[in-house]
């Protein structure tokens, strides 16, 4: 116990490094703002799929909705500071709490469905949240929500990620996480062990529609505008093929699949015509060699990199 | 398998530092050329219009620096994707400001990636010119105020209705004229207020309002109606789903009068669904025509065929545009800095573009000529430009 709490206060100590580090680069102008954009990107991309991750690679149930939870958050902050003139805390708290509704309302009948049946229900899902706010004149319909002002930085896109990673990972190690992982690897098992599978579904689902709500809010403050076109199902699947590339059930996984995918965009922005190209050959060539992901369902950490593979090295890193 | 990971790890890390390194070593220094960037749609829903646009910019360009450049450098388009999405334009505005360093930017094509990219080319003082953003918000904020280093080459969509009033009056010689409104768009409302206004002002009188809505497909009650009162021409600025059919019932009712409508006409379905004989003798506006006679337009439709073996249809056309007014305004600013090129783009007056004359007004919207179409035996004939 103790030393999961050091090696949890380590990582928060290479974190505040590392945010330095970035902030400084930064301040300087060392990163101009194009890479601070996609810094900012690549950290809410982090934040849905470690969330999608939550519910299709720890849990097993495959949803593909997460953009309409996205959605929800986004035009849910948006209202709360431009319509409302309320605090940009107050939107991500709100933010976060109706997506959570929605998901756990949604979930509810949804769950009790499993495989292709739960992977059509969200898409449906998705594709309603996107199509309501369509035609909802208050909130600007097919033009979307305009003017909303630009209070997501990289400090707080920073440490939300930071936080919901933690959240996250603790949720995996406690005792409804054990739950989730039991259902996700034999449902008819978990059953008959006494475990109530439709409630820690919902759970899991709940939180991690809570999170992408989250993400959502963090996305309309940073660029301006709340748009249903960034809402598709496109989107959808942009994010579980971030989640499926790193390994699902990974944490670092599905953060390495979030990073590796924007920056890859990113990059390739200078060749428009190939872009869409390269980005798909890199995806099949990685799911050729790697069908598992990159990680498979194993977890990157400094002991990996270790010669002969030390496996009860743990306690004694202390970088 | 541990050394597998471990060796595909490895390659990620490298390939992200790669991918950060080659972004912050990008920065190349203006040279003898001067660099405008195009912010526009080649992938997604509306990749068709980037394309055409893309081309317009690139011919300009090529036969601008063929005849030796701009204040003796050449022009540079740098292109960047915007996926047709107004989040990815603001980061597609974010490259070509911050790390290509443009002096001005053409596109996006599409009204709302137009505003979310604003406060970007606006923080970083860069002038941009939408070919096709029709939204008065384009250029205007909420308050009525002119968003100094946003222009459009476009006319707002309202300015149709004026045009054809005009049109009405002068060619077709009507007096009495029957509106049929599409009552669930603001597009149609827009240019059948524009119109009436224009209209009644010219003298003529608008003899009856009827409407209906999208998805109708019956308007037999509506023609009746507006037969009874005997109008010398019949507006209906709709979209070519439900126009087509009213064009249709109204000739088999034998009302024979010319028919009007906006750019929303423009369509090769509409021959199919209303018929080619009843489509004679009715116009639409439009913001350029292929076929129009002056010599500035013959050269780039020849010019544009030449080089991609299409016709040019009117997203080429005014990115072609865009680009020559950017050309011409560093011209007159004698200078490639961003705010002048600005202020001298602000101040064109008279600019002959091949979609017609542009002067831009206090709302940084340009006056421009406007183009008559006829459907002749189902196909778009050129009938008349109206200037200004």
């Amino acid at each position: 116990m103790n030393s999961i709490k050091k090696h949890d206060l380590a990582t928060l100590g290479a974190c505040a490094v590392l945010f330095a580090i970035v902030q400084t680069l930064l301040f300087v102008d060392f990163i101009g703002p194009f890479w601070e954009l996609n810094i900012i990107l690549i950290l809410i991309n982090v934040i849905l799929s470690v969330s999608l991750n939550l519910i299709n690679g720890y849990t097993g149930q495959f949803s593909i909705g997460h953009a309409g939870f996205l959605a929800v958050g986004a035009y849910t902050g948006a209202i709360i500071t431009v319509k409302l003139g309320l605090p940009f805390e107050l939107a991500l708290v709100v933010g976060t709490l109706c997506s959570a509704l929605l998901g756990f309302l949604i979930g509810l009948p949804t769950l009790r469905l499993n495989g292709d049946y739960l992977a059509i229900a969200t898409l449906g899902l998705g594709e309603i949240i996107r199509i309501c706010i369509l035609n909802i004149e208050y909130v600007g319909g097919a033009s979307g929500l305009m003017g909303i002002p630009r209070f997501t930085t990289f400090a707080w896109a920073f440490w939300i990620t930071v936080f919901i990673i933690f959240v996250i990972k603790n949720f995996k190690n406690s005792a409804p996480g054990r739950c989730c992982l039991a259902i996700r690897e034999n449902e008819i098992a978990a059953e008959t062990m006494g475990i109530d599978t439709t409630k820690y579904k919902v759970m899991a689902f709940t939180i991690g529609a809570g999170f992408a709500g989250t993400a959502g809010v963090l996305f309309a403050h940073y660029f301006y505008i709340a748009h249903p076109a960034s809402f598709t199902f496109m989107r959808s699947f942009d994010i579980l093929t971030m989640v499926v590339l790193g390994g699902l059930g990974s944490m670092t996984g599905a953060i390495t699949g979030a990073v590796l995918l924007t920056a890859i965009s990113a990059v390739l922005a200078e060749y428009p015509e190939w872009r869409m190209v390269i980005y798909s050959l890199t995806l099949i060539i990685l799911m050729i060699n790697r069908p598992q992901g990159l990680f498979g369902s194993k977890e990157l950490s400094l002991k990996m990199f270790r010669l002969g593979g030390s496996d009860n090295g743990r306690a004694t890193e202390s970088k | 398998m541990k050394s597998m990971t471990k060796v595909l790890s490895m390659m990620c890390a490298g390939l992200l530092m790669a991918s950060v390194f080659a972004g912050c070593g990008g920065e190349k220094k203006a040279g003898d050329t001067i660099k405008v960037g195009a912010d526009i749609d080649l992938t997604g829903g509306s990749a068709s219009y980037g394309k055409s646009a893309q081309n317009g910019i690139k011919l300009a360009f090529d036969q601008v620096n063929a005849k030796g450049g701009v204040l003796g450098k050449k022009m540079e388009l740098v292109v960047a994707d915007n996926k047709s999405e107004a989040a990815e334009a603001t980061n597609a505005m974010q490259k070509l400001v911050a790390q290509d360093k443009v002096v001005a930017v053409i596109g996006p094509n599409l009204s709302s990636a137009v505003i979310a990219s604003t406060a970007v080319n606006t923080g970083a003082k860069v002038l941009v010119i939408s070919p096709m953003g029709t939204n008065p918000n384009v250029t205007v904020d909420k308050d009525g105020k002119t968003k100094d280093f946003m222009f459009r080459a476009c006319f707002i969509d309202p300015f149709q209705g004026t045009v054809m009033a005009a049109f009405a009056k002068d060619t077709l010689k009507a007096k009495k004229v029957a509106i049929l409104i599409d009552n669930s768009s603001d597009y149609s409302k827009g240019l059948a207020q524009f119109f009436e206004t224009a209209f009644v002002k010219g003298g003529g009188t608008i003899v009856a309002k009827e409407s209906y809505l999208q998805k109708d497909t019956d308007f037999k009650a509506t023609l009746t109606k507006i037969k009874a009162t005997n109008p010398d021409m019949i507006y209906v600025p709709g979209y070519y789903q439900e126009v087509g059919m009213i064009v249709k019932q109204a000739r088999e009712m034998g009302l024979t009068v010319p028919m009007a409508g906006g750019d929303g006409w423009d369509s090769a379905k509409l021959p199919e669904i209303a018929g080619k004989s009843a489509l004679n003798k009715t116009f639409f506006s439009s913001l350029y025509s292929a076929e129009d006679k002056s010599e500035l337009n013959k050269n780039f439709v020849a010019a544009y065929k030449k080089a991609y073996n299409e016709t040019p249809d009117v997203f080429a056309a005014l990115a072609y545009d865009s680009a020559m007014l950017i050309v011409n305004s560093i011209k007159t600013a004698n200078s490639a800095d961003s705010v002048k090129i600005k202020d001298a783009l602000a101040k064109t007056a008279g600019f002959n573009g091949v979609a017609g004359s542009v002067t831009f007004d206090p709302q940084h919207n340009p006056v421009k000529s406007a183009f008559i179409i006829e459907y002749k035996d189902g196909a778009q004939a050129f009938n008349t430009k109206i200037n200004p």
